[in-house]
């Protein structure tokens, strides 16, 4: 007795406290990512999950997994991600009130239902079950054990799921590849659009930004004959992050003359 | 400790990811609560691995990743698509099921 | 009983000519009247010949039968497509093709304005190939073909000038009317067949005398149903009057002297099941009895020279179906009386037609008056006629007529003294009656207003109405001369047999009762319309009231059969919509309800789908759960 305690102490005690430390947060970062309201913030919360999950692989004897966790998963699945936010917009921020009549109330109690029953029976499927252990399997190391598994007796399935991968990138390719549906905009069309406007008002063009004003950087609006500022010289993408400087500050003093 | 106490995590984790497909609104959040689910299913496969005492549950959590990778990059690019023809990235946008 | 090749054409030439003149259409406007008449030229010709071939053959020789085609051939039912021409069939196509010849021409002139008058020669011959169909039919079958045809060559000529709604409402009456009496008619069919396994004449009749009483009554009265429809007689005589809405000529042939008579024509032809039951007979005499003093009364109110003649051949078809209830000798009268009267009738009615043709088609006697100086022809033709129908010796009716009287008189008992009364009274009233047409039309003062110039019509016209006066003069007397009818029909309706049976009355005293009536008849309506005024007085007697209404037999069918019929569609019409189809769109509205309610799952957003899967994963694990509890 005294000797299995001991032994259960020896080999399961660091990686209790590896579990009683990362589970918790693992789970707080889960419900974190229900309520943030970027999506930046929710993709960097999963990765810690998976990274969480990583040392618990590793922890259970699953060394092979928990590198290709943080290297695949972490590393290139969740910056495919962050690439896809950047794409769409990484600073819009998402409302999190419910649109549809009883979506949150019903989810909130199936979740607790769904989540106390499954808990329930792990409960009842593992009380008094001991784990067997990994130890003769990893005899050879974990990577090569896995791989002669792989590679015999996994082999029709491995080879079925490289299809399947080479299928799917060649369907996100598919898929996101955008078809040219009218002749590029050349600068003889524009000029020709401008003339055709409802106004002649920019019939020369837009004003570029700093134009009159004493600094041409691009965050400065140009000004107007009449001393205010044009916004429509400034990019779009600045103006929609705020980051538009006021031009008074740059204005010229212009001193009276007198005439004479 | 007990082995089970993975399997609760596991449990509670693929709790949440459910939770976070049904009520989030954004796709690429609602992906990310998928792959949330997913990984938990991989937890539950690695812990019943070494509760059996084989390698298979190690084996089928590979394919699990590799089939997510899949799944991943097509459901991407159909975001992609969607919100280059709407602008919008919510999943209530691409409501037209009903119609 | 040698096949003969020709009776075959009577029927074909006709139907053949109706057919091309139908789907040429137009293009045989020029000269489609001069085909029809033709054709019906050369029918007559035929029956003449066929019925001196007759004469030439004796005995059983007489009757000849054609086979054409095997018709139908079902089980034990065996109807053969066969023609048979005997004495009685031959009287038939001769008044048919004779008459209809005669029609024929004169409508060439009567209908010459008439740009549909090439259709309307058409349906004239549709008509001869039906009526010769139904008279030479060997079987009850074959007659029913014929007598659909007839009705239907009815209906189209009562509606030729369907453009008037109440001409087409007048059709649909004659049509509908009709098919009252057609039920009894395959009523009587089906029961013959059941009861005897055949419909042929000869098999019904050679099955009669072992069939059982109350099938031959049934048959009987459901014959007498069907003449009763065809004939106009009570109480399915009411069509008759509006019938005249058809161009004259039409009501000359069809609605005087033959349709009209088929009636007569299928009872004595059914003699034997008549002769063998008495209820049978006794039912057609009371038909006949009520008819001919319905008629007559109907017709002293009419004011429409042509609604009175058409009460007056309601009348004197009452006369023929009375005398062929009153056993065989009756049935040689009644055939007598059918084609005296079909000369008679006929050539009136044309002489109508003719005052029509002269007075701008206005058919109110009243506003007549004094035509005999303006159309003599057509007046003294006329005047036969009524001369005829009126029985003066020598003319026609006079042999005819008075023959029946006799005979019901000798009926015997209580019966000959009702039923003789009933005809004496008849021919008081019609001899009333058609003094007043006479008187109305052709005598007294002018009454037509300054637009109408009265003048007689072509020759074209005159020239048939010419024939049939003669034929009203002569036809009785040489008919009924030496019996020469009765020993005709002889072997076809046994009326020999009784010949010299008890007499109630001498036959001159007869004669002599009715010219009593007659001249007291046309006395009173010669004194009573000398003068007259042109438009119909309004207070009058309710029998008056009631005579021109017909005595009421519209207003009786319309609360009898018409009113409870709408009440029992307008029933069953709620039914439908409120039970059945009720029950219908409450299946439809259910599942609507139910779909609607189902439809709000499928809104559309991809996050309620998926808390329906996390829902329906919720359930399965809950169900794993309780089976491992």
């Amino acid at each position: 007795m005294l000797n299995l305690a001991l032994q259960l102490g020896q080999t399961k005690t660091p990686e209790a406290v590896l579990f009683w430390i990362l589970a918790p947060l693992a789970v707080l970062a889960g419900i974190g990512m229900l309520f943030a309201k970027k999506a930046v913030h929710s993709a960097l919360l999963l990765a810690w999950i998976m990274i969480t999950l990583a040392f618990f692989y590793i922890a259970q004897d699953a060394l092979f997994l928990g590198i290709v966790q943080i290297v695949v998963y972490t590393g290139a699945v969740m910056m495919l991600f962050l690439f896809i936010l950047m794409l769409i917009g990484v600073d819009s921020s998402d409302s999190l009130t419910e649109t549809i009549k009883g979506q949150r109330a019903t989810s909130i109690t199936a979740a607790i239902g769904f989540g106390g029953l499954l808990i329930s029976l792990i409960g009842r499927a593992t009380v008094g079950h001991t784990a067997l252990g990994l130890a003769e399997y990893n005899v050879k190391g974990n990577v090569q054990s896995l791989a002669e598994a792989l590679f015999t007796k996994y082999v029709w399935a491995f080879e079925v799921v490289s299809a399947l991968l080479i299928t799917a990138a060649l369907g996100a390719m598919v898929l996101a590849h955008s078809q040219k549906i009218k002749s590029r905009t050349l600068q003889r069309d524009l000029s020709a659009a401008r003339f055709r406007g409802p106004s002649l008002s920019t019939a020369a063009g837009l004003p570029s930004s700093g134009v009159y004003a004493r600094h041409n950087a691009v965050d400065v609006p140009a000004l107007l004959p009449d001393g205010t500022p044009a916004p429509t010289s400034i990019s779009a993408t600045l103006k929609a992050r705020g980051d538009m400087l006021d031009s008074k500050i740059f204005e010229l003093e212009v001193k009276e003359v007198e005439e004479d | 400790m007990d082995i089970a106490n993975y399997l609760y995590l596991s449990a509670a984790l693929f709790t949440i990811g459910a939770v976070g497909v049904i009520v989030r609104r954004n796709a690429i959040v609602v992906f990310m609560c998928v792959e949330l689910m997913l990984n938990a299913a991989n937890l539950a496969f690695v812990t019943f691995s070494r509760l059996n005492g084989n390698l298979d549950g190690q084996v089928a959590s590979f394919f699990t990743m590799v089939v997510a990778a899949c799944e991943v990059v097509v459901g991407l690019a159909i975001i992609v698509t969607i919100f280059r023809s709407r602008r919008s990235a919510s999943v209530d946008d691409a409501s037209l099921l009903k119609r | 009983m040698k096949a003969n090749n020709y009776l075959v054409y009577l029927i074909a030439l006709p139907l053949f000519s109706a057919a091309l003149l139908l789907l040429l259409g137009r293009i045989a406007d020029k000269w489609g009247h001069l085909l029809a008449t033709l054709v019906s030229a050369s029918t007559f010709a035929i029956g003449a010949y066929e019925f001196f071939a007759m004469r030439s053959r004796s005995g059983v020789d007489r009757a000849i039968t054609q086979h054409v085609i095997q018709w139908i051939s079902v089980g034990t039912l065996k109807v053969d497509g066969a023609l048979l021409l005997d004495q009685l069939s031959i009287c038939f196509v001769l008044l048919i093709t004779g008459v209809g010849t005669l029609i024929h021409i004169y409508s060439i002139s009567y209908m010459e304005h008439d740009e549909n008058r090439r259709r309307f020669f058409a349906y004239l011959n549709l008509f001869i190939a039906a009526m010769l169909l139904l008279v030479l039919a060997d079987s009850y079958l074959s007659l029913y073909v014929g007598w659909e045809g007839v009705g239907l060559a009815s209906y189209l000529l009562i509606g030729f000038w369907n453009q008037r709604p109440a001409y087409a409402t007048a059709a649909k009456k004659a049509f509908v009317a009709n098919r009252v009496g057609d039920v009894g008619l395959s009523l009587a069919i089906i029961i013959a067949f059941t009861q005897f396994g055949t419909v042929s004449f000869a098999g019904v009749k050679a099955g009669a005398p072992h069939a059982s009483s109350a099938a031959l009554t049934a048959i009987g009265a459901m014959l007498l149903l069907a003449a009763a429809g065809k004939s106009a007689q009570f109480p399915l005589q009411s069509w008759l009057g509006d019938a005249m809405a058809g161009p004259t000529p039409v009501s000359a042939l069809i609605h005087a002297a033959t349709m009209v008579t088929a009636g007569v024509y299928l009872i004595t032809r059914s003699n034997f099941i008549f002769d063998a039951s008495s209820t049978a007979r006794l039912l057609v005499v009371i038909v006949g009895a009520i008819t001919l003093l319905f008629g007559a009364i109907i017709g002293t109110a009419k004011d429409d020279i042509k609604k009175a003649l058409a009460a007056s051949t309601m009348s004197q078809i009452g006369y023929m179906i009375l005398a062929t209830g009153l056993g065989p000798i009756g049935y040689a009268f009644a055939i007598l009386h059918l084609l005296t009267h079909g000369f008679f009738k006929a050539g009136m009615f044309l002489g109508a037609g003719s005052v029509m043709h002269g007075m701008d088609d206005e058919v109110n006697m009243r506003r007549y008056g004094g035509l005999a100086k303006f159309m003599p022809i057509t007046a003294i033709t006329f005047g036969f006629g009524y001369l005829a129908i009126l029985g003066i010796p020598p003319f026609a009716g006079f042999y005819s007529k008075d023959k029946i009287i006799e005979t019901a008189f000798n009926a015997g008992g209580n019966k000959g003294w009702i039923l003789g009364g009933a005809a004496l009274l008849g021919a008081a009233i019609t001899a009333f009656y058609m003094t007043r047409v006479v008187v109305l039309t052709f005598i007294g003062a002018k009454r037509w207003d300054s637009m109408a110039h009265p003048h007689e019509s072509p020759l074209l016209m005159w020239l048939p109405m010419a024939i049939l006066a003669i034929g009203s003069v002569t036809s009785g007397f040489l008919l009924s001369s030496g019996s020469a009818l009765v020993h005709w029909l002889q072997p076809i309706v046994n009326a020999g047999n009784v010949e010299g049976g008890k007499e109630l009355m001498k036959p001159l005293t007869v004669s002599l009762l009715a010219l009593g009536v007659v001249v007291i008849g046309a006395g009173a309506a010669i004194i009573k319309y000398r003068t007259v005024a042109s438009e119909a007085p309004s207070n009058i007697s309710i029998f008056t009231k009631a005579a021109r209404k017909d005595l009421y037999q519209d207003s009786f069918n319309e609360a009898v059969l018409m009113r409870p019929g709408q009440g029992l569609t307008d029933t069953l019409v709620k039914t439908d919509h409120n039970l059945i189809d009720g029950a219908v769109r409450g299946v439809g509205w259910t599942l609507n309800t139910i779909s609607s309610a189902a439809r709000s799952i499928q809104n559309g957003y991809v996050r309620s789908y998926a808390l329906i899967m996390v829902l329906g994963t919720l359930a399965l694990v809950a169900t794993v759960w309780l089976v491992t509890l």
